[in-house]
């Protein structure tokens, strides 16, 4: 096969048949495009396909290697699962804007230049606004433009680097591209915000838990994974990555304690395991790369899982506060059971999916002798397993009884939830068929004493301080509470900027009675007027006003050209 | 066939001939039938005239009207940038009038119909006659016959503060067009002659005497004012709200674009590239107010009520992106200005038709039309998909997605600017497209994802709308995929100007 077809449009194209077609063909359309675009792609040998010639420039949209390869397959199985999970939902707006989403994804993974990545860039932005939406509440409209001006602003850095690296180079191709210049830091900047780099990250935890309980599974598995894929192409041994890698690692965990909305927990946790992907590609040898690769490839899988545990708590109970649940287990047994084994897989427990994956990066960061960073990443699992091994399934589905009696899950989520909760028990006993699909060859064996003991005491001491804090009545209780992260610089503190500076200024007149500080209060004023129906913007002028400006225009012009 | 040669005449005689017609027959049906045909035959000739100019002798076709020669006698002159706005004249002509037919129906007493489809007539008379002529007394004519005939046109809607905008319009146009005659005055006094060629010529020895600067200044701003260059702006918004739909995607495409148009032809062709550019700071100007356009006018959408007055200010901020490319001074910027004034007219037809629409899908059976505010648009989706997801498609080409004409038309600014070696400029193009966001999206969030008020039902806008909307929306997004007939042409066009404002 000539693979000249996108595998993109496969699901983009197919998705826009899905609100005409009737109920049971519907659902079997749509479980039957990922299968099918998984299917052409299996065909497509590797190399550059689909080479078309725009606005003067070769734009290859279809690059299929082994770093593609595998992202086209975890983003394919995504999809699957995500839609197997979401098949109950009749809101088809979400069907659709969950398979173009995963559709320009999958394109942007494929892109073998910087503009078809642009362009895939800002669709995954578009369509994935609209799961956040889906919700429908006051609440869920200003999270979704807040997510959606991140994105695309994203897309914008993306688009001004390409470009200025295109200028550098006099090519548009999407290989390595490093931080020598101003282009590449540009770029760097646009992949970060996906990634959710420090201060770049505010976005995730803003806007996937507003989302709805399936939006959230689509949500979770793209954005932030296409950001490690681009970052691994293009960035690939920056050493500045280590760092920002191990921050990332380590900070969510406090976050991630207090926070009582069970899916920000995971929000955070999802962070801090996208640090650990980033250390990899910091790292960028052979090891750490296939390490970051394939923990990104075992993170799409258990944080799909259980992100779709939790998405099946807020379905039937319609709340995801820690302080409001518990005692679920009896209710819904099975989504307990699958919960454990996503759980179980991000702690990295020995045979399970997180155990064969994260334990390359370490041993890479070990091997490299970057101590320090080993140590923080060391504490960052240990808190791994805190939050997200032990906290999301004990206040969900044991703690105290929360009184709440509900049915079990839909069968097609525990269908989901099954099928994810065997991939991750299989990667972790077979990680041999997950190695084989890595850009290096693997040279690793993660079963060995000294992985499983180290890892198993680290679980073990982390369990036991749990334990103990729990017990005593130290660990931080489930509160009904705002935690405050960095954007709040610029969704309070801006605005109470403004507000304390014309207070300050209103006593500093008051007590000086000058008139200059009037002259300013007036400015701040004026700037607060210009959003009201008033404001000199908005209002319309009278004819006078308006004669006015024109004879000021041409004084400006006349006496620009004279002097001139 | 003798009548191939007289295109250039006919394309501005037949819509001349169909407004008296339509006054004297005094039908709304039968004036309609007249202009129609009128502007259909118009469009056909200048896709005649397109085709012509590319096998003409220097790219120029020169028509002398009553067979005087110039600089005695009049000229028409149709070279690749007239040819093109002519196409977006009167093709857009063509549209929008067969919309009128269903759209004016509720917005203007059936017994002032015949005198709506006379003012369109009027209309486009004037708009292509300042595109053809070679004259620089015509244009003046020709402008004003488009004017007072949009004063009209704006007069008619429905709403009674259509009046107060067509008044405040008329003012303003009225102070522009003499700034205009002023201009033109200066250039008479120190040139002896009307014809622009002619003018060119005899300017290059006198060019910086101080009548010929002021000359430029008048027309400037004269011509500043008609294009609504910020913050010249005023008029616009109240004039494209409170206008008829059909009037209001008319103008919204054509009379702006038309007055670029003249704004090029006179610093390009008549000033010539070497004054206005290298000897005065007009560029630095043009930046300052183009920027200012971009990000004010877009921050004032974003805060709008009505949905028409929205689309109003943000044509205020895309007429910023056209300037803008005016502003470099350079082919590419030029050619990225003629691409988006293509590109935005389109565009912004579209959705002002399918807001038309909207306006009778929301309005309840006999009652007076209601004002689109975005309180009523509350999950409008449901009941007009149609219309809905057209608004969506060509604001994503107001945005400058890719896929959709928008993101050419920005792609050639992002690469003049570039070229300018203005990096800043890239980001702040880059920036206020993130306003368009917020304002489409606004739009977007409403009519989507709020619940419908209880009751409503699916009620489309008929299909004499429909069409001619979706065949503008089809639009933006052909030219954003296939580009070889808008960049072909913007970028001949802007060659064969800077080749002869050299």
């Amino acid at each position: 096969m000539s693979g000249d077809f996108p595998v993109a449009l496969i699901l983009i194209l197919g998705a826009v048949l899905i609100p005409v077609l009737p109920g049971l063909l519907r659902k079997a359309w749509m479980l039957a495009l990922p299968v099918i675009a998984f299917g052409y792609l299996l065909a497509i040998p590797h190399g550059l396909h689909g080479q078309v010639e725009l606005l003067g420039q070769t734009l290859t949209l279809m690059r299929v290697d082994k770093l593609s390869f595998l992202f086209g397959t975890i983003f394919l199985l995504a999809a699957l699962l995500s839609v197997i999970y979401a098949l109950h939902v009749d809101d088809t707006m979400q069907h659709v804007a969950g398979l173009v989403y995963a559709g320009a994804a999958i394109g942007a993974v494929f892109a073998g230049d910087l503009m078809t990545l642009f362009i895939y860039w800002e669709l995954t932005a578009v369509s994935s606004v609209l799961l956040v939406w889906a919700r429908r509440g006051e609440h869920s409209a200003a999270t979704g433009m807040r997510y959606v001006i991140v994105q695309l602003m994203s897309g914008m850095f993306l688009l001004a680097g390409a470009l200025l690296h295109w200028r550098a180079t006099g090519s548009l191709e999407f290989g390595h591209i490093g931080l020598s210049n101003t282009a590449g830091l540009l770029i760097l900047i646009g992949f970060g915000i996906k990634s959710a780099f420090p201060f770049l990250h505010n976005w995730l935890m803003d806007a996937y838990p507003e989302a709805t309980p399936t939006g959230t599974v689509f949500l979770s598995a793209f954005t932030t994974k296409l950001g490690i894929y681009a970052l691994a192409r293009g960035f690939a041994g920056t050493e500045e990555l280590v760092w920002i890698g191990t921050l990332m690692a380590a900070f969510p965990i406090f976050y991630a304690v207090i926070e009582n909305d069970l899916r920000r927990v995971l929000a955070y946790s999802m962070n801090n395991q996208l640090g650990f992907m980033v250390v990899g590609i910091g790292i960028g040898t052979e090891l750490a790369l296939n390490g970051a690769v394939a923990h990104a490839f075992a993170d799409i899988i258990f944080k799909g899982l259980l992100f779709m545990s939790m998405g099946a708590v807020l379905f039937r109970t319609g709340t995801i506060k820690g302080s409001e649940l518990g005692g679920l287990y009896k209710s819904m047994p099975w989504t307990t059971g699958f919960c454990i084994v996503g759980a179980a897989s991000i702690s990295a427990f020995p045979l399970f999916s997180g155990f064969v994956t994260k334990s390359m990066i370490m041993s890479a960061a070990a091997m490299e002798g970057m101590t320090l960073q080993w140590l923080v990443l060391l504490f960052a699992s240990a808190g791994v397993f805190h939050h997200a091994g032990i906290k999301i399934p004990y206040f969900a589905f044991f703690a105290h009884d929360s009184g709440i009696r509900c049915q079990e899950a839909p069968r097609n989520m525990l269908v989901a939830m099954g099928i994810a909760a065997a991939l991750c028990i299989g990667i972790g006993i077979f990680p041999g068929a997950l190695y084989a699909l890595l850009p290096y060859t693997v040279n690793y064996e993660p079963y060995t004493a000294s992985h499983v003991v180290a890892q198993t005491q680290l679980l073990f001491y982390s369990a036991l301080a749990f334990a103990v804090l729990m017990r005593t009545g130290i660990y931080p209780p489930e509160l009904k509470s705002v935690n405050l992260d960095s954007d709040w610089l610029y969704r309070k503190a801006g605005w109470g900027f403004v507000v304390t500076f014309r207070l300050a200024l209103t006593e500093t007149r008051a007590g000086l009675g000058g008139i200059i500080e009037g002259r300013r209060l007036a400015i701040a004023d004026f700037l607060l007027r210009q959003r009201r129906p008033e404001g000199m913007l908005m209002r319309s002028w009278p004819t006078g006003s308006m004669a006015l400006w024109v004879m000021v225009m041409l004084l400006a012009y006349l006496v620009l050209y004279y002097v001139g | 066939m003798s009548l191939v040669l007289h295109l250039p005449a006919l394309q501005v005689v037949l819509p001349l001939i169909s407004a008296p017609l339509a006054v004297l027959l005094r039908h709304g049906g039968v004036a309609f039938a007249v202009v129609t045909a009128a502007a259909w035959a118009a469009f056909a000739c200048a896709i005649g005239l397109w085709l012509q100019v590319g096998q003409a002798e220097g790219g120029v076709i020169s028509y002398h009207i009553g067979s005087w020669p110039p600089p005695w006698g009049i000229e028409y002159r149709v070279d690749r940038l007239a040819s093109f706005v002519l196409l977006l004249v009167s093709g857009m002509a063509a549209l929008v009038l067969p919309y009128s037919r269903a759209s004016i129906e509720r917005e203007i007493p059936r017994e002032l119909h015949y005198l709506y489809y006379a003012m369109f007539g009027l209309c486009l008379t004037g708009l292509l006659g300042i595109t053809i002529t070679g004259d620089a007394f015509n244009i003046f004519v020709f402008l004003e016959i488009s004017s007072l005939s949009t004063y009209v046109l704006i007069a008619l809607g429905r709403d009674r503060r259509a009046l107060a905008a067509a008044y405040r319009y008329l003012i303003m146009g009225s102070i522009g067009a003499t700034f205009i005659v002023i201009g033109i005055g200066f250039l008479y006094l120190m040139t002896g002659t009307l014809n622009l060629v002619d003018m060119a010529e005899r300017l290059r020895t006198i060019e910086s005497s101080r009548p010929v600067l002021a000359a430029l200044a008048f027309i400037t701003v004269g011509v500043s004012l008609k294009l609504a260059l910020f913050p010249l702006h005023q008029w616009l918004p109240n004039a494209y709200t409170y206008a008829p739909s059909a009037a209001t995607a008319f103008l919204a495409a054509t009379a702006t674009k038309v007055s670029v148009y003249v704004l090029i032809r006179f610093w390009f062709s008549v000033f010539g590239e070497s004054l206005v550019f290298h000897k005065l700071p007009l560029p630095q100007i043009l930046l300052l107010l183009s920027l200012a356009a971009m990000f004010a006018a877009s921050f004032t959408a974003i805060f709008q009520d009505n949905l028409k007055r929205l689309f109003a200010y943000s044509s205020v901020g895309q007429m910023g992106y056209i300037t803008l490319g005016m502003s470099f001074d350079s082919v590419n910027g030029l050619d990225a200005a003629i691409l988006h004034l293509f590109n935005h007219g389109i565009t912004k037809a579209a959705i002002f038709l399918l807001i038309g629409g909207l306006v009778l899908g929301l309005a309840k059976p006999g009652a007076v039309l209601p004002t689109p505010t975005f309180d009523r648009l509350a999950g409008l989706a449901k009941r007009m998909p149609f219309t809905c997801f057209g608004i969506v498609l060509a604001g994503l080409s107001l945005i400058g997605v890719p896929g959709t004409a928008g993101f050419i038309s920005k792609w050639y600014l992002i690469l003049a600017a570039m070229e300018a070696g203005k990096f800043w400029i890239v980001g702040a193009i880059l920036l206020s497209s993130l306003l368009a966001v917020v304002y489409v999206w606004r739009f977007v969030e409403v009519a989507y994802f709020k619940p419908a008020p209880e009751g409503s039902v699916r009620q489309e806008a008929p299909l004499s709308m429909l069409i001619p909307a979706w065949l503008l929306v089809i639009g933006t997004i052909w030219f954003g995929l296939d580009t070889s007939f808008t960049v072909g042409t913007a970028t001949e066009a802007a060659l064969q100007l800077v080749r002869v404002g050299k």
